[in-house]
């Protein structure tokens, strides 16, 4: 499984990915890599294909044809054989959900503590030596509860920590959710529209702790977007997906300007989308005008 | 007033009893949000293997009362956990994800399989089982009013119900496996997503309702003298009721429904008729459904349908 030359592997390499639901085609032969301690933007517009990607990374469908590799500290993974519990343990690969998935009936502290599940029961020997109260894992378990506060703290929520998670304010449960994530140690962090929903001020603090992560704890993020000020700000590379194909792939500098980016945010005939002015469209544009 | 204390201490027991198979129902309807129906054969199974187990620690020579009791539990609880784990790998696990209807017709298919398995291997008759434990407490024995006594393998059956009760309250709450299990009823995907296993945590959890079952076999056993193949279906359905009644899937709530459904039971048969003491417990059943089908101590669930 290990070999020398690995070491050049990128963190996550996908290869001729494609997923047929039936008859449709969500995903058709994208192929990309993404960096380790980098950025790296999925955009692309609604039903492109986007969320598909991700959880066909995070073992929630598996792909009709491709390989996902996730190599790090000199091992290698392929994420289509893995069940998921196995993809965030032993992998590393975290996600964040577009709809917030926290344990709404548990507490902020909790959620962070359950997200250290792997190794907290290691140390508790499957259950007897934490049921018993002994040392090793009352030690890991104040190593858990350690590394929860470093989080909260970093997404200001230390003051909330006994609170239900169902509870807090929307904003808040969007940054707890990153914490979690956060906690479960990954190597590459998955965020599904993590600025939807948030007001400016909370998309700039959003960019700030997402460059925080890649730059102080070293690991790869995966970034699906709308919002083209946190995207075009933070993002080291960008992959454009359009009906589920890869339609661009490079430096933001680069992308932005691809023709092909802007046919697909813009429609191929300005005119012509100027009549069909739903919702949809206006997002496209707004997205396009943002950067 | 005696009678009433007699009957009150017959029911508490009565009801412990109850309450530590109804916590197996409770548990495993937490996390998968389905009845377990074979959970009371469970209890029976449990009840021959302390049958069993008293019988080979007897011919092990060991004939101190407390050790025998505690290699019995051990024993028991033992076998009984393999047979939960077994009922969820091939009830449960292989239907996971299809109509909810499939893996409640195939616990029911388990259910009838393991009466018929006791049936054949154990024979129809009743299996009887001397007294282990006949030490009894006298409270009050006044000159024409009632006896009331306390016998020392209810107070036995008490403590462990208590002492059980306390354990697993700190496993949900304090452990990993606890919050695992927690993680799980809420949202089994996140879970994995988290890195839990959810299919372990899932056998876990019938695990250690069976081992619970288990114990209140050995109880039974003791309590009773009699253990025949047919005891699962009632008790199961008593202790069903049980976790209905205090709310289903909740711990604390299995707990005081076992006990309000003994306590019932003993009242009703002491001061009504002993033929209808069944009718008494299922009346409750179908009251609290129609009622107040969260029970006492369940809250509204609306997320679940």
């Amino acid at each position: 499984m290990t070999s020398p030359q690995d070491f050049a592997e990128p963190l996550l390499r996908v290869e001729h990915l494609s997923m047929r639901f039936g008859g449709l085609v969500a995903i058709n032969d994208v192929s990309f890599s993404a960096q380790d301690c980098a950025i790296t933007a999925i955009i692309g517009p609604n039903g492109a294909g986007k969320t598909t990607l991700f959880n066909c990374l995070t073992g929630f469908y598996t792909p009709s044809v491709g390989r996902l590799t996730v190599s790090h500290s000199g091992h290698r993974w392929l994420l289509e054989r893995m069940e998921a519990h196995r993809i965030a343990g032993t992998a590393r690969v975290a996600r964040t959900f577009q709809n917030i998935r926290l344990f709404g009936g548990m507490s902020v502290l909790e959620n962070l503590i359950v997200a250290q599940h792997t190794k907290l029961m290691r140390a508790s020997g499957f259950t007897l030596a934490g049921l018993l109260g002994l040392p090793v894992y009352r030690q890991a378990e104040r190593a858990a509860v350690e590394r929860a506060r470093y989080w909260l703290d970093r997404v200001g929520l230390v003051e909330m920590a006994d609170r239900q998670a169902g509870t807090l304010p929307y904003g808040a449960q969007r940054r707890l959710e990153i914490a979690r994530a956060m906690c479960s140690e990954p190597r590459l962090l998955c965020l599904d529209e993590p600025a939807a929903g948030l007001n400016p001020r909370e998309s700039a603090d959003l960019s700030v702790l997402l460059t925080f992560i890649r730059d102080h704890h070293r690991i790869g993020v995966l970034l699906i977007e709308h919002d083209m000020s946190v995207v075009m700000a933070i993002s080291d590379h960008l992959v454009v997906l359009d009906y589920g194909r890869k339609i661009s792939d490079g430096p933001p500098a680069v992308v932005r300007h691809d023709p092909a980016v802007i046919r697909a945010y813009l429609g191929e005939d300005e005119s012509e989308s100027e009549d069909d002015a739903n919702g949809e469209d206006r997002n496209r544009r707004e997205g396009q005008g943002s950067c | 007033m005696d009678y009433f204390l007699q009957q009150l201490i017959n029911g508490v027991t009565l009801g412990a009893i109850y309450g530590l198979v109804a916590i197996g129902y409770t548990m495993v309807y937490g996390i998968i949000g389905m009845i377990n129906f074979a959970h009371g054969e469970i209890y029976m199974i449990g009840a021959f293997i302390a049958v069993i187990s008293f019988l080979a620690v007897g011919l092990l020579g060991i004939t101190w009362v407390p050790l025998a009791v505690v290699l019995v539990l051990i024993l028991t609880m033992l076998f009984t956990a393999v047979y939960g784990w077994t009922v969820e790998r091939l009830a449960y696990r292989p239907l996971r994800g299809s109509v909810r209807l499939a893996p409640l017709i195939s616990a029911i298919g388990m259910s009838i399989f393991l009466q018929n398995y006791v049936q054949l291997v154990q024979g129809a008759r009743v299996k009887p089982l001397p007294p282990v434990m006949s030490d009894v407490i006298v409270l009050a024995d006044q000159a024409g009013g009632f006896r009331v006594s306390v016998s020392a393998l209810q107070l036995l059956i008490l403590a462990l119900t208590v002492a059980l009760m306390i354990g697993f309250t700190q496993v949900i709450a304090r452990t990993s496996l606890g919050r695992a299990q927690r993680a799980c009823e809420q949202d089994m995907k996140m879970a994995s997503l988290l890195g839990i296993d959810v299919d372990r945590t899932i056998s876990l959890t019938f695990v250690m309702g069976a081992a619970l079952a288990g114990v209140a076999g050995v109880m039974v056993t003791m309590y009773y003298g009699v253990v025949d193949f047919y005891i699962g279906f009632l008790a199961g359905i008593k202790a069903f009721t049980a976790a209905v009644l205090g709310g289903i899937g909740s711990l604390p709530g299995a707990m005081l429904g076992g006990l309000l459904i003994g306590l019932i039971e003993a009242f009703w048969s002491a001061y009504f008729s002993v033929e209808y003491k069944d009718v008494a417990t299922f009346v409750i059943l179908v009251l609290v459904l129609i009622f107040r089908p969260t029970g006492l101590l369940g809250r509204p669930d609306l997320e679940k349908v």
